[in-house]
C-alpha cells in the first residue's frame, strides 16, 4: 500500500482517547515549546530563516537549459530498499543479470551489537549538465539530448573503448554483451517516455514516493517545488567533479 | 615494385645479419607467440571480454591498456630520440637513429595490435571516428593523431632508406610534432577525468612526454645492444659513442622523472585529499607497494641511474643491463598508472556499507597472452628488421 493511499483512510478521531493520554500529550507539547522558547530566548536570535535551506550542487539562478529539463529528486529517507525500482528497471529495459542501470546503496555506521542506523541511497545515471562520459566518447555514441538533457546511447556507434565507464563519477555505465555496447539509464526514454508515458519505470514502481521525476524548468512541477522547499536540505553526489548532475537528493 | 623496394634496402657497407639457427629459432618462437596472442584476442572477442578478461564494471581498463600505453610511450620516445639526430642535427645520435625510427613504427603497431583486442568493437572505429568525430574527446585526438603519426613515421623511414634527407627531415619533424600531440593527448585521456582524483590534473600529459623521452632512450640502448649481441656484430666506435651519449641523455630524463615522482608522492599524501590519498597509499604501502618500490622506483629509476652513472662511457654490457631493468620498471610504471587510478571506489568516503575500500583487478590468462603476443610481435619485427635492413647501417 502506498503512503498516498494511507492518507485517504478515514480518521478514527480523538473522542475515544482516555484523559491520561491527553494529559501526556499536553505535557509533551509544553515541554517541547518550553525547550524551544528557552533556546530562542537564550540565543537571542531568530531560529527560523527562510533562506537557510542547504542546497549543494544546484546551479544558481534557477537556470535550466533544457525543456523539459528532466530530473529526478530522491527523497532518500523514505527508501526502504524494497528494490521494486530495480525489478521494474530490469524488466522494462531488458537489463541482464550481470549489470544494472540503477542500484541501491546502504549508508550507515556500524554500531554495537551488530545493529546500525541505515539510510538507503538509490543511484543511477545523473544525466549531468556537463557529462564527462559524453565529452570523452570518441565517436559520439553517447550524447546529451538537446531537448530533454537526457544522456543517451547509440549502441551501433559504440566501439567499446570503455572510456565513458572510466570517466563516469557515478559508476552508471556497464558493457552489455547482448548489444556489444555500453548500456545505461536513459530515464526510460527509449522504453517509455518516447512512447508518451510520463515517468520512468522505477518511479512508477516505487511504493514510498522516493523517486520523484519531472521537469525542473517548470516551476509548478513537483520536483521544482521539492528542491525549493523551505528548510529542505538538497544535495547531489560528488559535486567536486564539476559534472553538475541532475539527480538530486533531499531529506524531506 | 621490386626495384622500388630494393631502393630502400641498404647493401653497401652494411652488416650481414646472422643466419644462425638460433636466430631463426628465436624468430619462429616470437612468431608463434604472436599468433598465440592473436588467437587469444580473437577468442576473447568471439566469446566476450567479460568471460575471458579480468576487467569489470568497476575497473574497465586492464593490462591491455597498460601494455598499449607502454608501447606507444616507447614509440613516441624512440621518435624523440631519433629526431635528435635526423631532425635536429645532433651527430652523436645519428648511428642509432634509423633503428629508432624503424622500432618506433614496430612499437606503435604492437600497441595497436594489443588495443585492437581491448576495444570491444574495433571494426566500428573507422566509420564512427569519421561520422561521429568528437573534437572534445582526447581518445579521438589520440587515435587520429597516432594514425597520422604511423603514416609519417613510415614515410620518414622510406625516405631515410632512400637517402632523401630533405624529405626525411620534414617528415621526421612532422612525425615528431604529431607524435608529441598524440602522446600528450593520451596523457590527457587520464588527466582530464575529473572523477578520478589520482589521474586528474595537468601532471599526466607532462609526465607522459617526459617519460616517453626516457622510454625512448632506454629502449634504443636495449635494442641496439640486443641487435649487436644477437647478430654477433662488433660495435664501431662511433656507434658505441652514440649509445653512451644516449645513456647520458637518459640520466637527464631519469633525474627529471625522479623529481616528478617525488612530488607526485608528496602531493598525493599531503592534506589527505580524498581519492588521491587512497590511491597513493596503495602505491607506497598497499597492494601495489612492491610494484612501486621494486618496479617503478628501483628498476625503473634508481638502478638504471646508478648503473649508467658508474659505467657510462665504459661498459656497454652494464648499459644493456640497465636498459633491461629500465624496460621492466617502465612497464610497471604504466601498469600501476592505469590500474591504481581506477581502484578508488566511486562513492568512497560516504560510509556505504558492504562497499569495498578498494576495487581490485588481476589480469586474466587471456589478457596476459595478448600482452605476450604484443611483445613477441615487437621482438619478431625487431629481429626481422635487423636481417632485412642489415643492421640499419646505411647512414653515410
Amino acid at each position: 500500500m502506498k503512503i498516498s493511499d494511507l492518507e485517504k483512510l478515514k480518521s478514527e478521531g480523538v473522542e475515544q482517547l482516555p484523559s491520561q493520554e491527553r494529559r501526556n500529550f499536553l505535557k509533551l507539547g509544553f515541554a517541547v515549546t518550553g525547550v524551544y522558547l528557552g533556546g530562542t530566548v537564550l540565543s537571542l536570535v531568530s531560529t527560523f530563516d527562510a533562506d537557510a535551506a542547504i542546497r549543494q550542487g544546484i546551479p544558481d539562478g534557477c537556470e535550466w537549459p533544457y525543456s523539459p529539463h528532466y530530473t529526478m529528486v530522491i527523497r532518500e529517507r523514505r527508501c526502504i530498499d524494497c528494490e521494486l525500482c530495480k525489478v521494474a528497471c530490469v524488466k522494462t529495459n531488458n537489463v541482464p543479470e550481470y549489470g544494472y542501470r540503477t542500484d541501491i546503496l546502504e549508508i550507515g555506521a556500524e554500531a554495537k551489537h551488530g545493529l546500525h542506523d541505515a539510510t538507503f541511497m538509490p543511484v543511477l545515471c545523473n544525466h549531468c549538465n556537463r557529462p564527462p562520459c559524453v565529452r570523452v566518447c570518441p565517436t559520439t555514441a553517447t550524447w546529451k539530448d538537446e531537448v530533454t538533457g537526457i544522456v543517451r546511447m547509440n549502441p551501433s556507434r559504440c566501439i567499446g573503448c570503455k572510456t565513458c565507464m572510466t570517466a563516469c563519477p557515478y559508476n552508471a555505465r556497464y558493457f552489455k554483451e547482448e548489444i556489444r555496447a555500453i548500456d545505461k539509464c536513459d530515464f526510460c526514454w527509449e522504453s517509455r517516455l518516447s512512447k508518451g508515458m510520463k515517468e520512468p519505470a522505477c518511479v512508477e514502481a516505487c511504493p514510498a514516493g522516493v523517486r520523484m521525476f519531472g521537469d525542473l524548468s517548470d516551476q509548478k512541477s513537483e520536483v521544482f517545488k521539492l528542491l525549493h522547499t523551505q528548510d529542505a536540505v538538497v544535495w547531489v553526489l560528488r559535486p567536486e567533479t564539476g559534472a553538475t548532475p541532475n539527480v538530486y537528493y533531499t531529506n524531506i | 615494385m621490386s626495384n622500388y623496394i630494393a631502393g630502400f634496402i641498404p647493401r653497401d657497407g652494411s652488416l650481414q645479419g646472422s643466419r644462425s639457427a638460433a636466430y631463426s629459432l628465436a624468430m619462429a618462437v616470437m612468431a608463434v607467440l604472436t599468433l598465440v596472442g592473436i588467437a587469444s584476442g580473437v577468442y576473447s572477442l568471439y566469446v566476450g571480454h567479460e568471460h575471458t578478461f579480468g576487467i569489470s564494471r568497476e575497473v574497465p581498463w586492464g593490462v591491455l591498456i597498460a601494455a598499449y600505453v607502454f608501447f606507444v610511450v616507447t614509440s613516441t620516445g624512440l621518435c624523440i630520440v631519433s629526431s635528435l639526430g635526423h631532425v635536429f642535427g645532433y651527430k652523436e645520435f645519428l648511428p642509432i637513429a634509423k633503428r629508432a625510427v624503424y622500432l618506433s613504427i614496430v612499437t606503435i603497431i604492437s600497441g595497436f595490435l594489443v588495443i585492437a583486442f581491448e576495444i570491444e568493437n574495433s571494426w566500428r572505429m573507422p566509420y564512427g571516428n569519421v561520422v561521429g568525430a568528437n573534437l572534445s574527446s582526447n581518445i579521438w585526438w589520440m587515435g587520429t593523431l597516432y594514425g597520422a603519426y604511423l603514416v609519417f613515421m613510415i614515410l620518414e623511414f622510406i625516405m631515410l632508406q632512400r637517402g632523401n634527407h630533405k624529405y626525411s627531415i620534414i617528415l621526421g619533424l612532422s612525425g615528431l610534432l604529431i607524435g608529441i600531440a598524440a602522446h600528450s593527448n593520451l596523457g590527457a585521456v587520464f588527466g582530464l577525468l575529473g572523477g578520478r582524483e589520482y589521474w586528474h590534473g595537468p601532471y599526466m600529459p607532462i609526465y607522459f612526454i617526459v617519460s616517453a623521452a626516457l622510454s625512448g632512450c632506454i629502449a634504443i640502448i636495449f635494442f641496439t645492444c640486443m641487435a649487436y649481441k644477437a647478430n654477433g656484430w662488433k660495435m664501431s666506435p662511433v656507434t658505441k659513442h652514440s649509445v653512451h651519449t644516449v645513456a647520458r641523455t637518459a640520466i637527464l630524463f631519469l633525474s627529471t622523472l625522479m623529481f616528478f615522482t617525488i612530488w607526485k608522492v608528496i602531493a598525493g599524501l599531503t592534506g589527505v585529499i580524498p581519492g588521491k590519498y587512497q590511491a597513493m597509499t596503495m602505491l607506497i604501502s598497499g597492494d601495489y607497494a612492491v610494484n612501486f618500490w621494486g618496479g617503478e622506483v628501483a628498476m625503473g629509476l634508481i638502478l638504471p641511474f646508478v648503473i649508467i652513472m658508474i659505467y657510462k662511457g665504459k661498459s656497454l654490457n652494464a648499459l644493456f643491463f640497465a636498459s633491461i631493468l629500465g624496460m621492466i620498471g617502465i612497464y610497471m610504471m604504466r601498469y600501476d598508472l592505469v590500474i591504481v587510478g581506477q581502484l578508488v571506489p566511486h562513492f568512497h568516503g560516504m560510509r556505504i556499507l558492504n562497499y569495498p575500500e578498494q576495487f581490485s583487478y588481476t589480469p586474466s590468462i587471456y589478457e596476459s597472452l595478448i600482452v605476450v603476443g604484443g611483445i613477441a610481435f615487437c621482438g619478431f619485427m625487431f629481429l626481422l628488421g635487423e636481417r632485412v635492413f642489415y643492421g640499419h647501417l646505411s647512414e653515410k
